[in-house]
């Protein structure tokens, strides 16, 4: 079996519980993530999503297991792997040209000044941020514009992995809507792979491949790996439409809802804990030869 | 009536004031007798020559007057003009104070940066911080050997540690989510150090600076009247020995300006560095 493009291997997270004793948070989490392909994880608050992230950003070191990405180990943050983080983190001296610039020039060295402001234009264009507003601070733009910006740097820089963690959690619906919008554009251009952290069950459905359900801590495990049988490109107002959401829904909102509780709190005693592939498609129920038990499983 | 400002209002309230603090203070100084109202036994008894006592205001301006229109002249030791003095104090200041901020700045960042180096030097730090300024002065006299390095000494003790507690609180206290920023960025340790980190903490460093020129400049007083020669705080003492209350309230007041000055210029360079989250 080849590997994937990124590929989590039996990572495990413990902390000292206060009391002499260790808390794990997830044990032997494996699963992978294709080239290309757009990810979201879903689960509870404490399941160690935010974990997992920061293992892959390398900005945190897992209790055990590796991380491989492109045939090498992570070790240590690079600039393979961008970031947006769910409070923007721009800096906030600097403006929003600078913001994206500064990432960019980290990025290629070797490029002019002129270069990097004009690929630092396009990215900041790309996300509806033209003219007068790229010189203002981030202080003094609104919420759904600094996560543009945040946006905006991560794929200037063309990341052979994009992690969000949580990127829309701060913002309203719409201002949501509209940047979600965005970030599909701007991905399906790009081609980039993709790992999402998400509280929001259609945000999901709306930019996945490929959803990966979580227990609840500890002991959380990928439970699920649900595929998004809609295809692109989507459109918010016609996904809904579409015969497969409302199941595949209804099947996010029950693990979630009960089965995340359900599956909670067992060890792995050292097994290797994948998920388990999920595929929910009733357009063609013929080419699945067992569509019917998954979806009872659905419903019970 | 037309509407006035906030700031109008308050101006004119601050002119109101001193108008009536000048015109009270004026009123309250008693006028010297004319000598033929005194009694025999008065003028027997000196009554008749000057009294000394505290100048009144308009005395006090005629001198500023005279002394501002000519700060530079300096004829000999114990006669220099007000700017010469002013300059002196202001060299022995700013030298005192640059040599504290080279130390206190990268010692501050290595203090913030590294928990251990903290855990390390607070001890020394707060031992060292309460010590008042001019008890080093004998040390000091004794080690350096010249009054002029020892003033500039005490100048540089004092400065150090509100620049140097403020910059370690500012390193260590710069947001995570910055930090992160750099280091996602393969931001080298230094790029990180001048790039994220310093400008991140700067607000408060410049503050610790702010505190540390207004101590500076309230030490250097009590520092020039001890090691003499030449400084403001030597002329405020001269003026005294010499029993001339015009010329030490004149530069009482010289030093408030000063002082403000200085605080106006780190002021304005809080202003260039602050940033709203």
């Amino acid at each position: 079996m080849t590997k994937p493009f990124l590929s989590i291997e039996n990572l495990t997270q413990t902390y000292p519980d206060g009391q002499g004793g260790t808390m794990t948070v997830f044990g032997n989490a494996t699963f992978g993530v294709e080239k290309g392909e757009f990810v979201c994880i879903l689960g509870h608050s404490g399941c160690g999503k935010s974990t997992i992230m920061n293992i892959l950003a390398g900005l945190a070191e897992p209790t055990s297991g590796v991380v491989v990405m492109d045939g090498r180990e992570v070790s240590g943050p690079s600039l393979d792997r961008g970031v947006v983080f769910q409070n923007y983190s721009l800096l906030p001296w600097l403006s929003t040209l600078k913001n994206v610039s500064f990432g960019v020039a980290a990025r290629h060295p070797e490029w002019s000044k002129a270069e990097v402001l004009e690929h630092s234009r396009k990215y900041l264009a790309m996300v509806g941020l033209e003219g007068d507003v790229i010189h203002r601070k981030p202080s003094q733009l609104s919420g759904g514009m600094r996560q543009r910006v945040s946006i905006a740097r991560a794929f200037a820089n063309h990341p052979k992995l994009l992690l969000l963690d949580e990127p829309f959690g701060a913002l309203d619906a719409l201002t949501r809507g509209t940047i979600q919008d965005e970030l599909l554009k701007i991905w399906g251009d790009s081609g980039q792979t993709v790992f999402m952290i998400t509280h929001d069950i259609d945000e999901a459905i709306l930019l996945a491949d490929r959803i990966l359900l979580m227990t609840n801590g500890p002991f959380a495990r990928v439970a699920e790996s649900v595929e998004i049988t809609i295809p692109r490109p989507r459109n918010r107002t016609a996904i809904v439409e579409h015969p497969n959401y409302y199941a595949i829904r209804n099947h996010l909102v029950q693990f979630l809802g009960k089965r995340s509780k359900e599956l909670a709190g067992q060890a792995s005693d050292g097994a290797t804990q994948s998920p388990e592939t999920v595929r929910i498609d009733l357009t063609d129920a013929a080419d699945e030869p067992t569509p019917e038990p998954r979806l009872r499983a659905v419903n019970t | 009536m037309p509407s006035l400002s906030l700031n109008q209002r308050a101006l004119l309230l601050s002119v109101v004031m001193l108008v009536v603090g000048l015109l009270v203070w004026e009123a309250a100084i008693p006028a010297q007798k004319a000598v033929g109202e005194l009694t025999e036994y008065e003028r027997l008894t000196g009554g008749g020559a000057p009294k000394a006592g505290v100048p009144p205001p308009s005395q006090v301006l005629a001198k500023a007057w005279e002394e501002l229109s000519n700060p530079f002249y300096d004829a000999g030791p114990n006669d220099k003009g007000i700017g010469i003095q002013i300059g002196y104090s202001i060299y022995r200041v700013l030298s005192g104070y640059l040599m504290a901020a080279v130390v206190a700045i990268p010692l501050g960042f290595l203090i913030g940066m590294s928990p251990v180096a903290y855990k390390a030097l607070n001890p020394f730090i707060q031992v060292l911080r309460p010590i008042s300024p001019l008890a080093w002065m004998p040390l000091a006299l004794f080690i350096i050997q010249d009054s002029e390095a020892s003033a500039i000494f005490v100048i540089f003790i004092c400065s150090i540690w509100p620049m140097l507690i403020n910059t370690a609180f500012g390193v260590a206290g710069v947001r995570q989510d910055w930090v992160n920023v750099a280091r996602t960025h393969e931001l080298g340790h230094l790029k990180t150090a001048f790039t994220v980190i310093l400008p991140a903490a700067a607000p408060t460093i410049v503050t610790g600076m702010r505190i540390s020129i207004g101590i500076a400049w309230l030490v250097i007083v009590a520092a020039e009247m001890l090691v003499g020669g030449t400084g403001i705080g030597y002329y405020v003492w001269n003026e005294w020995n010499n029993l001339d209350l015009t010329s030490v309230i004149f530069s009482i007041l010289m030093i408030g300006v000063v002082g403000m000055m200085l605080d106006a210029a780190f002021a304005s360079l809080q202003r260039a560095v602050a940033y709203a989250e």
